[in-house]
């Protein structure tokens, strides 16, 4: 084949898919941040340029802070208990517990479940007096809170339920990078009278950074996708104690159909997104993806 | 239903069970004891939930071993919500989805992977971009492309903008680079045309990769939530994620047996096989991990 037939017969394999990327991904982000700058049209009157009107009315509006702060912490809360879980659970079940099969089938479980049932089976455990947990705070004596209808406890409430149904997954990136390291390192280590914690800290751990690096990333951007349990749960409440930046822009989209201002506030999704892409592309994606 | 499959799938995984557990080492118990804890707490929900489906009503919320066995909550479910349209439309969703990414990942992968032509590693970037930003974060623009399209609320909508998937396409590049271009020229040589070498030569070789790729698109589809609650509003579209969030926001009380016995039968399919399957499916998973 000559070079240009060559170039022909390429781009005819990626148009398909290139026209439903460009279509689906690049053309809506790039028109998400055009019709930011108009007004919503509304019945007859269409929409109108308003520069950077929606974004001073994003400013200062509170629960957008709100959703975006909720978001922060949620972040902060659930990626480093999940990723930590997870290593735990590879380290557990990579060794030869007992019982390692319904183990592994366990801690794996909730990534199989749609998140829409098993926001509905926490649902029951969170429900005062009669839920799993209050009964169980009962057998000590306790009350709980409303879990999911207190401000101060709905959104770690959430968080847990997030850690629950991620750390199975992000455990299989660590089995795999675990089942990589040659078991002589072990031995060597243990030869020189390494503790177990000491072989941790100073072998595995370094060997596993590039695959943490990676699980990092990838949990910080489901931290801002997630909306599922939101929905199904708390529905943002109790006084947006629980709303997260997409679950506000799913109710100023679909409830309250301002088009505008959810692109708006799209476009400071799709910026943490950037921003966290960025941090992955500089930190890991040079050496695996151009090799 | 559980009792009877969960047995089968732990003696599946007996065999690999490694036994150079030394249980001499003082932590050893504590890790094991650690693991169960985690393990049980982890399959916690889905007890719960299959507790609540096989009991009446009255213990839902009450524990006692003596409970009497029912399915009627099965039973009753299946008549409050239309199910069998349901699993339809979740079954057309994942098969549409499925078909249109291994079909348009493995054109698009193999250009990627063997093809020189310009602007080849700028195309690969916009792939990549999908990455980060996937289409559950564009709704509104997406919303406004499918009424423009005319599609909205039927199954096609809400597969649409999965068909180019920038991690299938990543996925099957990786894979493809890795035969060797030699089988390539072999075929060439026996007179294969550009098409026969892709079909005959790297779909063949790519199996392992198809196979985890489609487990892990399959259960994605299976789940996902947010663009089909959007994009569809009758039952005639709606995929069981969706049918079963209605069904459990009914305001009539809330009846933990039935919502417990409409969870399961939305995630039975995917459950069923993950249990029959479960050392497949990790497996698989792992592979899909390694990038």
């Amino acid at each position: 084949m000559n070079r240009t037939l060559n170039a022909v017969y390429a781009w005819l394999l990626l148009l398909p898919a290139m026209v439903l990327l460009v279509a689906f991904t690049h053309y809506p982000a790039l028109a998400t941040l055009w019709h930011s700058f108009f007004s919503t049209p509304k019945g007859r009157r269409p929409a109108v340029f308003v520069g950077m009107e929606n974004y001073q009315v994003m400013l200062q509006d509170p629960v957008f802070w709100r959703a975006l702060i909720n978001n922060l912490w949620f972040a902060l809360g659930t990626v480093p208990v999940a990723v930590g879980i997870a290593l735990l659970m590879a380290l557990w079940v990579n060794r030869g517990l007992a019982g390692r099969g319904f183990l592994r089938l366990s801690y794996f479980t909730p990534t199989v479940l749609p998140m829409v049932a098993v926001a509905n089976i926490w649902l029951f455990f969170y429900t005062p007096q009669y839920g799993l947990l209050a009964q169980i705070l009962q057998w000590f004596g306790l009350t709980g809170p409303n879990w999911l209808g207190t401000r101060e406890t709905a959104l770690p409430a959430l968080m847990m339920v997030s850690v629950w149904k991620e750390a199975g997954f992000f455990m299989i990136f660590y089995l795999a990078a675990l089942q990589g390291v040659s078991p002589s390192l072990r031995e060597a280590a243990m030869l020189e009278g390494a503790s177990r914690w000491q072989y941790f800290r100073r072998v595995l751990w370094p060997l596993l950074m590039p695959t943490t690096l990676f699980v990092l990333i990838n949990a910080l951007i489901n931290a801002f996708r997630l909306i599922d349990h939101v929905v199904v749960m708390t529905h943002g409440g109790p006084d947006n104690a629980s709303t997260l930046l997409l679950f506000y822009i799913y109710q100023i989209g679909f409830s309250f159909w301002d088009t505008a201002y959810a692109a708006t506030l799209t476009v400071v999704l799709l910026l943490v997104l950037g921003i966290i892409a960025a941090i992955k592309f500089r930190w890991l994606d040079k050496r695996t993806h151009y090799q | 239903m559980s009792a009877s499959v969960k047995p089968r799938a732990s003696s599946g995984a007996r065999p690999v069970q490694r036994s150079d557990a030394k249980p001499r080492e003082a932590g050893a118990w504590l890790d094991t004891i650690g693991a169960w804890l985690l393990g049980i707490i982890w399959i916690l929900p889905l007890l719960y939930a299959v507790w609540a489906a096989v009991h009446p009503p009255a213990y839902a919320t009450r524990f006692d071993l003596f409970a009497p066995w029912t399915l009627e909550n099965f039973a009753r479910a299946w008549e409050a919500a239309p199910f069998p349209r349901y699993y339809l439309n979740t079954f057309m969703l994942v098969t549409m989805v499925l078909v249109a990414q291994l079909v348009l990942s493995t054109m698009a992968g193999y250009a990627f992977a063997r093809l020189e032509f310009r602007g080849r590693e700028f195309l690969f970037l916009l792939v990549l971009l999908q990455l980060m930003v996937m289409p559950d974060v564009l709704i509104v623009e997406n919303y406004r492309t499918m009424s423009w399209l005319g599609v909205r609320d039927t199954v096609f909508a809400i597969a649409l903008p999965y068909f180019a998937s920038a991690f299938g396409i990543f996925l099957l590049r990786q894979t493809f680079k890795t035969i060797p271009r030699e089988l390539e020229e072999a075929a060439r040589v026996e007179g294969a045309s550009a098409l026969q070498v892709l079909l005959k030569v790297y779909v063949p070789l790519g199996k392992p990769t198809y196979i985890a790729y489609g487990l892990v698109s399959v259960s994605y589809h299976w789940n996902n939530f947010l663009w089909p609650l959007i994009i569809t509003n009758s039952v005639e579209a709606r995929p069981l994620t969706v049918g079963l969030q209605v069904f459990s926001s009914t305001d009539q009380g809330i009846d933990w047996s039935v919502i417990t016995a409409a969870t399961l039968l939305s995630a039975a399919p995917l459950l069923v096989a993950f249990l029959l399957f479960q050392r497949q499916f990790v497996q698989s998973f792992l592979r899909a991990g390694i990038r």
